[in-house]
């Protein structure tokens, strides 16, 4: 017997949240594809996405996916954007207290 | 037969082409064609700090500063899309006597020209910025109407408006050569094709001297690396205002979306414009941050880049024609403020490349200053 049955066809697509850390759907991607904010950066730039707390982890393919459906392009021209450190976010404290100099220090600039 | 043909080709996809780019076509200017070898904002403008300031030490930045303010509180409203515009005002930090006169100087200068700055106290200061701790600080400064602006949505805005107006943008289209008949500019050269045209703009921002050196323009120029990093967004308010301070060699703010952007300056101007990330750096700014904002300690970093600074022997831009190639315009060299000056700028270059004058004076800021020794020393630049 099967449980809760979804039918998955009535899901209203557009109103999926795409980026969960940055509340983007999948109606302002596809607005923004059509408009042509093409590449994964562009999109990021724009809306955000890929900006949130876990760094596009969320986000990303499904992204990526829809510009590849929507362009007909690879996922190679698309270009998965650019990843940045720190890998995993981490607390100014922990590197701060691992960082031994004072930051007043030293540091005057030139000009 | 040449690929396409043009009024006038803006080089460069970032802020300032893609200000210029709207202007000119605002003016009049029927075929704009802008070239982006790789996607529109990739450049400096999509790695900045965004913070916007009239609260300088010569009256020409002064003046460009309140200029960019009235054009930036109008914007949204010129460009049909919202440009994030965030009025937090800038407050400016002292350790020093020396620095805390000059920047004294500065407002009085400021006032004299209809900016609303002025000396606040500490305890005004943590007013304006609750979570701020700077008791070994001298002196503060203030102006309400400084602040920042999303430097992506500015951009895609100017854009936007220049599309409507009839612009056409090649990105993922690279700019190999230009080539000049009789002292004019003839062609520009791509790796696309070819496209004919009598004017370009050099608006390559980190490449500026690169393009400039393809019709034998040899600047003064470099381009250095500046590493910058943002937080997680928490609660609003922790720093409303962009925190600013020339001897501690720091800018911090918080965004309208919780998030706490900050960077500083490399220590002695490296020339160095490798734009890898630097653990260094985080450590550093990772001290700054909670230095200044003790309460941020739990705060938690998530992403840290880095950028260019396209610097000039007096770090302030380039705009004006050059003298032996007829059309070839140059509006470059911003080092760390070509953002917020692309309202003005933008405008100004427009006017320059139609009517061959502008609204206002900009023959200062030709390279020829450089060998003529009229360099523009500016006490508040970063
Ligand atoms: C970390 C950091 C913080 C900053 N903070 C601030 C700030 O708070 N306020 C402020 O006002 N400014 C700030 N700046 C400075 C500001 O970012 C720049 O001055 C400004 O963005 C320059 O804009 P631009 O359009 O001239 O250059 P860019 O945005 O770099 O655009 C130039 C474009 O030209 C393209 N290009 C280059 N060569 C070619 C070619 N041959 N063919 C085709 N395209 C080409 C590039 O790909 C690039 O996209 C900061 C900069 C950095 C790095
Ligand atoms: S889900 Fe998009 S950045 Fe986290």
């Amino acid at each position: 017997m099967a449980g809760i049955c979804i039918d998955k066809t009535k899901l209203d697509d557009d109103d999926v949240v795409v980026c969960r850390c940055k509340e983007v759907t999948l109606k302002e991607i596809r607005e923004w594809i059509d408009r042509g904010y093409d590449t994964f950066d562009e999109l990021k730039r724009l809306t955000g996405v890929g900006m949130g707390a876990c760094q596009g982890r969320g986000c990303r393919d499904i992204i990526m996916k829809e510009i590849a459906r929507r362009t007909g392009k690879s996922f190679d021209e698309i270009g998965t954007g650019t990843f940045r450190p720190p890998v995993k976010p981490v607390k100014l404290g922990t590197l701060t207290a691992a960082n031994k100099e004072d930051p007043w220090e030293g540091k005057v600039v030139s000009h | 037969m040449a690929w396409k043909n043009a009024d006038v080709v803006v080089i460069g996809g970032g802020v300032q082409g893609c200000a210029s780019a709207y202007n000119l076509a605002k003016l009049g200017v029927k075929k704009v064609i802008l070239i982006e070898k790789n996607s529109i904002c990739s450049g400096s403008t999509g790695r900045c700090g965004a913070g916007i300031r009239a609260q300088w030490g010569t009256e020409m930045n002064c003046r460009f500063g309140l200029a960019c303010l009235d054009i930036f509180e109008n914007l949204e409203e010129e460009l049909g899309m919202s440009v994030g515009l965030n009025q937090g005002g800038y407050l400016m930090v002292a350790y020093k006597e020396s620095e805390f006169d000059q920047l004294k100087a500065n407002i009085k200068l400021q006032n004299s020209l209809g900016i609303r700055s002025g000396v606040v106290t500490r305890e005004e200061a943590y007013t304006i910025c609750p979570g701020l701790s700077a008791d070994d600080a001298l002196g503060f400064t203030f102006h309400q109407r400084d602040g920042h602006a999303d430097p992506f949505l500015t951009t895609f805005a100017y854009m936007e408006a220049a599309k409507r107006l009839g612009v056409e943008f090649l990105k993922f289209t690279e700019v190999t050569a230009i080539k000049v008949e009789k002292g004019r500019v003839k062609t520009v050269v791509t790796d696309k094709g070819e496209i004919d045209t009598a004017v370009v703009l050099n608006t390559a921002g980190g490449f500026f001297q690169d393009v400039a050196a393809m019709v034998d323009l040899e600047l003064p120029i470099h381009s250095e690396n500046h590493d910058i990093m943002v937080t997680e967004p928490v609660e609003p308010g922790v720093c409303p205002p962009m925190l600013m301070s020339f001897s501690g060699n720091y800018y911090l703010q918080q965004r309208p979306d919780g998030t706490i952007v900050g960077g500083c300056s490399p220590i002695g101007h490296p020339m160095d414009s490798d734009l890898r990330s630097r653990f260094a750096f985080l450590e550093h700014m990772s001290s700054v941050f909670t230095k200044l904002l003790p309460r941020a300690k739990d705060i938690r970093i998530v992403r840290q880049w880095a950028g260019l600074y396209n610097m000039s022997p007096d770090c302030q831009p380039i705009l004006g024609e050059a003298e032996h190639v007829k059309g070839f315009f140059l509006s470059g060299a911003y080092s760390g403020h070509g953002f917020m000056f692309a309202p003005i700028t933008g405008k100004l270059m427009a006017q320059l490349i139609t009517r061959g004058n502008t609204d206002m004076p900009i023959h200062m800021l030709h390279y020829r200053r450089f060998a003529e020794g009229k360099l523009i020393i500016e006490p508040a630049v970063v």
